[in-house]
């Protein structure tokens, strides 16, 4: 096992540098055509050439390949590198805030949404699927396949957007139009946006968003997974040794059965925290995905692969994670 | 496949195989299954109708949807202009018709890049292992890490001319690895088979094994989620105008048209659900399509 582990840790280490140095040729590109992002900062005022240079140097951006078109600019990436595992300095935004300061500050609504989103695709997806495959064929089953799929089809943005209309707006109206519901209800929970007063309840309703989308993965992963385990032998001696209905299913299928979810679930918290961005966008929460889109349409080329950075490493931790948590769920599996 | 479905597939083959010898080949029983599901045969009408009017538009309007009039604008749907009429005083329902077209274009081609380019990476990594399966899996490694929609955003704004082939070609440049893995796991189990070896003891060459007779074994997995593929990217084209690194106004495009009519929702939801609406028909007929096409390809549900 520790060997196992040490080497997927040596084999992250091409990994992140090769994310890296994609948004790193990326991003200089992007400024190599479009020029310097700095004198954005200007506005309709044209800057002395001095302190558009002084400025671009101390932002980052002075190095001279990011004024030749194409150039990968591999002195600046391993400049870049330098600063960032050795002092681990990842730079500043415009306005000369360091990068690692942005991601503290924006990483626990992203995590916030994303635990919340988690903990409802588990509940709600597990009771889906475990219902579904013990009743194969039945209105529940029909009604799980066609609700998880019917979810999958609408783009999060539209459904985001249609939620937070008509349940937080409409709905939060007239909530807030009655007096003896508390505001954690009616300005919280059905508030339409993230609110800073609210820090938990006012994200539930984007968590949930967030949430149904691999929901249907997760109920579609336990139907199948206890449809598999209700034909085994193991299932049949419980049942023929004369156990009642609770303890075969309870024990003796679902404990085997949600092996498979429960990596999935690990997986997708990954997922959810880089995939946060639509959700964060459409309900106002100011977490790393909204940053990093913010910053790649501005230039900041050092938030971007710093921000993206990170998401590359909790996408990879995570995964690692899993896979150790596989084998010590199953004991069959054995890493070498 | 449920144990009544099963059963009744193994009753009705005897009574059909007199009437008709065939061979039955993989592709040959998928498709009797096939043409016996209903959801299967509806998906795929349904994308025949979309295909149509991207294809035909004329065929379903014979309004210009640039066509457009001020003084007749945010009409409620009439027998004159079936979806109403938008802002600005187009008709909405040849809108809805022509956008079908560059929504479709964007998703195919998607599709048709990822197919080939992962398809090929991942054949090259299993076919020839070693160094080679290292690099591509590593470099998968490193396009796989990098957030889908994140890594669209930072690219397209680089990209400063935004039309149909450049979004494709982003999506392909980080949609390709999905299919690369699927492809590198099917080639992996097929190589080792007798036929194989057989072939590659007569002299058969490198890519004569890889096409003629790999491939073949292996390929119906990538075109069960190149199906499912298809529809992703219907979803994301409008996905990626919405964050606003999409394809922009004068296009129109189904993701176009939701987002631009996106803040008149409470006052006319119309703008926003017809088109959202056959998006999301779209995105479920392909959904529903490549699981059908699973069902059939997967010898094991039999």
């Amino acid at each position: 096992m520790g060997r196992y582990v040490t080497r997927r840790l040596l084999q992250f280490i091409p990994t992140v540098l090769g994310a890296m140095f994609l948004l790193h040729y990326l991003t200089s590109i992007g400024i190599q055509f479009s020029a310097n992002p700095v004198r954005a900062l200007f506005g309709d005022r044209t800057p002395s050439p001095e302190l558009l240079a002084n400025l671009s140097e101390a932002l980052g951006l002075g190095d001279e390949c990011l004024t030749r078109k194409g150039d990968p600019c591999l002195g600046l990436f391993v400049d870049r590198m330098q600063n960032i595992f050795l002092h681990w300095d990842f730079g500043v935004n415009f306005r000369l805030r360091p990068v690692t300061e942005l991601i503290a500050e924006a990483l626990p609504y992203t995590v916030r949404l994303a635990l919340i989103a988690l903990l409802f695709e588990a509940v709600v997806g597990i009771v889906a699927g475990v219902l579904a495959g013990l009743r194969n064929g039945s209105f529940w089953d029909y009604l799980v396949k066609i609700s998880t799929v019917t979810v999958i089809a609408i783009p999060i943005f539209v459904l985001g957007f249609v939620v937070r209309e008509f349940v937080g707006v409409q709905f939060g109206n007239v909530l807030r139009g009655v007096d003896w519901i508390p505001d954690l209800i009616s300005q919280g929970v059905f508030g339409s946006v993230y609110k800073s007063d609210y820090p938990w309840s006012s994200l539930i309703i984007p968590g949930l968003v967030l949430g149904s989308v691999s929901l249907a993965a997760a109920a579609r992963l336990t139907r199948t997974s206890i449809l598999e385990n209700t034909r085994s032998d193991y299932v049949r001696t419980a049942k023929a040794k004369g156990l009642g209905t609770n303890r075969v299913v309870g024990v003796h299928t679902l404990r085997n059965s949600l092996i498979p979810v429960v990596t999935f679930l690990g997986v997708d918290l990954g997922t959810l925290i880089g995939g946060a961005l639509i959700t964060e966008t459409i309900f106002n929460v100011p977490g790393i995905g909204r940053l990093v889109v913010a910053s790649a349409r501005t230039g900041e080329a050092s938030v971007v692969i710093g921000g993206a950075t990170f998401l590359v490493l909790v996408y990879l931790i995570t995964s690692l994670l899993v896979d150790i948590l596989y084998a010590v769920l199953d004991p069959r599996i054995r890493y070498e | 496949m449920s144990d009544i479905t099963t059963a009744a597939t193994e009753v009705e083959q005897p009574g059909a195989a007199p009437e008709r010898e065939y061979a039955a080949s993989l592709w040959g029983d998928a498709w009797r299954q096939l043409r016996r599901n209903p959801i299967f045969l509806i998906s795929l009408a349904w994308i025949m109708v979309v295909t149509s009017m991207a294809v035909f538009p004329k065929l379903w309007t014979s309004i210009d949807p640039r066509a457009c009039n001020v003084s007749q604008a945010r009409l409620p749907p009439s027998s004159e202009h079936w979806f109403g009429t938008s802002i600005v005083g187009c008709d909405y329902y040849a809108h809805a018709i022509y956008g079908a077209r560059q929504s479709l274009i964007i998703a195919v081609a998607s599709t048709v890049g990822v197919v080939v380019l992962g398809g090929l990476l991942g054949m090259l990594a299993a076919f020839y292992g070693r160094w080679t399966d290292t690099l591509i899996s590593r470099l998968v490694d490193i396009f796989l890490g990098v957030p889908f929609l994140l890594g669209a955003v930072v690219f397209l704004t680089v990209l400063k001319i935004r039309n149909v082939w450049t979004v494709a070609l982003v999506l392909i440049l980080l949609g390709w690895t999905t299919i690369a893995r699927i492809m590198r796991g099917g080639v992996l189990s097929t190589k080792t088979q007798d036929y194989v070896q057989a072939a590659r003891a007569l002299g058969g060459s490198n890519s004569r094994l890889m096409f003629k007779h790999i491939l073949p074994n292996a390929i119906a997995p990538v075109v069960v989620y190149s199906t499912i593929l298809l529809g992703s990217f219907v979803a994301i084209e409008a996905t990626l105008t919405f964050l606003g690194v999409g394809l922009q106004a004068p296009a129109i495009t189904w993701g176009v048209m939701i987002t631009q009519h996106e803040v008149y929702f409470l006052q006319l939801p119309g703008l926003l659900l017809f088109p959202a609406g056959l998006l999301f028909f779209t995105v479920l007929a392909f959904i529903l399509m490549g699981d059908a096409l699973r069902d059939a390809l997967d010898p094991r549900l039999r």
